[in-house]
């Protein structure tokens, strides 16, 4: 169980790569499955070399944001419908990976990563390690949120949000699209890494069905927390990336195999999108929504006061 | 100010559905010249607005904004000296954004943005300030989204976010014509207080005759892609809606549009 939460913090970066896209640009972007696998395969050839961990994980992080460019590229200037510019870059980064790699599988077992002092302490799997990773979570989603309320921040949100608007007031939608699809995928990639070095591995197949996880997340979370406000919807996807892992856990531990797991994930996705639209189900939500905004006002009035 | 010339557009050229929409139309504002543009569907009217505010790029012609050649920017670049404001309340403001973060995003208009806190303390008490000059009560629900605004509400806000950062030009595109009477009378007024305040030079395309002689201080008549009557502050005064609509009959030559008549 601890083991879930704590791949669920893991993932919960990409979550928040994925929520950069298809929330805030409105932009459903499939670079991711090619992304995670890109920025998983430069770091783990990265510490075989014998680079310092954080600094591979750190290039993983640029070659993410460099496939999100491309991505980018291709529907701003290619003028190529979103979906197919994320599909096509994708396929061509499957190639690219196999390069970086040189074979399907890279092993990091003897190797120090960023989890071997982890590991050593035999703290995988505890309450100190999960601890560890709410906090490098929460510090990760901060900066998102501290981002979309800052001049850029709030340029780019409105280009997801109205881009006719942000551009009669002199913003380049273009280039917000640019920015917001290299950020996510620099997430995306970052993450990537961190599952490479946490599991041992970088695999040519890792990221496959990863676009789907990373919107079961955000749409978990946000079927339950709503979204508010940048802060409320951020935090939720958080929360929806580590719901989804111990679903994912339990579903598991009921006895369902392995090779399941993509068949639950898109279940669940399908789950969370449609049980919302059900009255019943709504009212419980509205519910439950109108409960925490006014557990927040009150602990704002108590902070005031 | 603002220097038209010889502008022409036809859409879809060579083709059986070519349509032209400008034809070698000139016009010049003064700085603070307010010109209320009228005209039958299809006159030309919102085209020669999309030109001069660069959604549409013209086949021929100049447009220059206080003496520099903006005809080759696009319209995010030629937003820095232009406020727009839209027909559809919803089109001026973004929805899932705040009050706050909207007029915070209109203010740094053609600025370019970086990691500075978007709203600051010092700039919401002059958002509360500009918002309670609408009258419109939204200086208390600064966090609210502005999807919860009705459409006079957004309007009135669009219209601050296109004023108050006073740009070069503003450019109104019917923007009363999706609201009820009593909301358009009100962004009316609201209109001619702001352009007064901030004197800004003002391109305003109306179908109602009443709001274009009680506006500005001149008057322009489209027709064909042609601008076929110009009255100056004085010809405007004197001018009725009984008056114009005579224009429009002697201009063509037929019977009346119905949809002048409103």
């Amino acid at each position: 169980m601890m083991i879930a939460v704590e791949l669920g913090l893991i993932y919960a970066v990409m979550a928040l790569g994925v929520y950069l896209t298809f929330r805030i640009l409105d932009f459903a972007d499939l670079t991711v499955d090619g992304s995670f696998t890109t920025g998983a395969s430069i770091a783990a050839v990265g510490i075989v070399n014998g680079m310092p961990p954080a600094l591979a994980t750190g290039l993983a992080l640029v070659g993410g944001m460099g496939a999100g460019l491309i991505t980018g590229l291709l529907h701003t200037k290619g003028r190529i419908n979103g979906l197919l510019a994320g599909i096509l870059t994708q396929i061509a980064l499957y190639s690219i990976n196999l390069r970086i790699m040189g074979k399907a599988n890279v092993p990091l077992l003897r190797e120090a990563t960023l989890i071997t002092p982890l590991k050593d302490a035999d703290l995988v799997g505890t309450l100190t390690s999960v601890g560890i990773f709410l906090v490098a979570a929460l510090a990760i989603l901060g900066l998102i949120v501290w981002f979309l309320h800052t001049d850029l921040g709030l340029a780019m949100r409105a280009t997801g949000d109205n881009p006719d608007m942000i551009r009669s007031f002199g913003v380049n939608t273009d280039t917000q699209k640019l920015l917001g699809l290299a950020l996510s995928n620099g997430l995306v990639a970052l993450c990537g890494a961190l599952i490479a070095q946490y599991q041992g591995f970088a695999d040519i197949g890792m990221g496959i069905g990863m676009i789907v996880a990373g919107l079961a997340s955000v749409i978990i979370g946000q079927a339950i927390m709503g979204r508010s406000s940048v802060a409320i919807a951020a935090t939720a996807v958080v929360l929806g990336s580590v719901l989804y892992r111990v679903v994912i856990y339990l579903a598991l531990r009921a006895g369902l195999n392995p090779n399941d797991m993509k068949l639950i994930s898109a279940v669940l996705v399908v789950l969370a999108l449609v049980l919302p639209q059900w009255q019943g189900f709504a009212r419980m939500g509205g519910f439950m929504r109108r409960r925490m905004a006014a557990m927040s006002e009150t602990a704002l009035v108590e902070k005031e006061g | 100010m603002l220097k038209v010339d010889d502008v022409s557009m036809t859409f879809f050229p060579g083709t059986l559905n070519a349509r032209v929409a400008l034809q070698g139309v000139s016009l010049h504002l003064e700085p603070g010249e307010f010109v209320t543009v009228i005209g039958s569907n299809g006159a030309g009217k919102s085209t020669l607005l999309n030109v001069v505010a660069g959604t549409i790029r013209a086949n021929a012609g100049t447009i220059r904004i206080d003496g520099r050649d903006v005809t080759r920017l696009s319209d995010y670049q030629r937003a820095r000296y232009i406020g727009r404001v839209f027909q559809n309340p919803a089109a001026g403001t973004a929805p899932h954004m705040s009050i706050e973060e909207n007029l915070a995003m209109a203010l740094e208009r053609g600025q370019r943005r970086g990691l500075r806190l978007g709203v600051t303390h010092a700039k919401r008490e002059r958002f509360r300030t500009e918002l309670r000059a609408l009258e419109q009560g939204l200086d208390t629900r600064l966090g609210d989204w502005v999807s919860l605004l009705s459409g006079g509400q957004r309007q009135a806000l669009s219209l601050l976010m296109a004023t108050f950062s006073e740009p070069k030009i503003l450019l109104l595109d019917e923007h009363t014509a999706a609201l009820d009477p009593q909301r358009a009378a009100l962004v009316t007024r609201l209109t001619a207080e702001i352009v007064d305040r901030f004197g800004l030079t003002t391109l305003m395309v109306t179908h109602n005759m009443d709001q274009a002689l009680k506006l500005g201080n001149r008057l322009i008549m489209m027709h064909e892609g042609r601008i076929v009557l110009d009255l100056d502050a004085e010809a405007k005064s004197r001018m009725t809606a009984k008056g114009l609509l005579a224009e429009f009959e002697k201009v063509k030559g037929d019977a009346l549009d119905d949809s002048l008549l409103q």
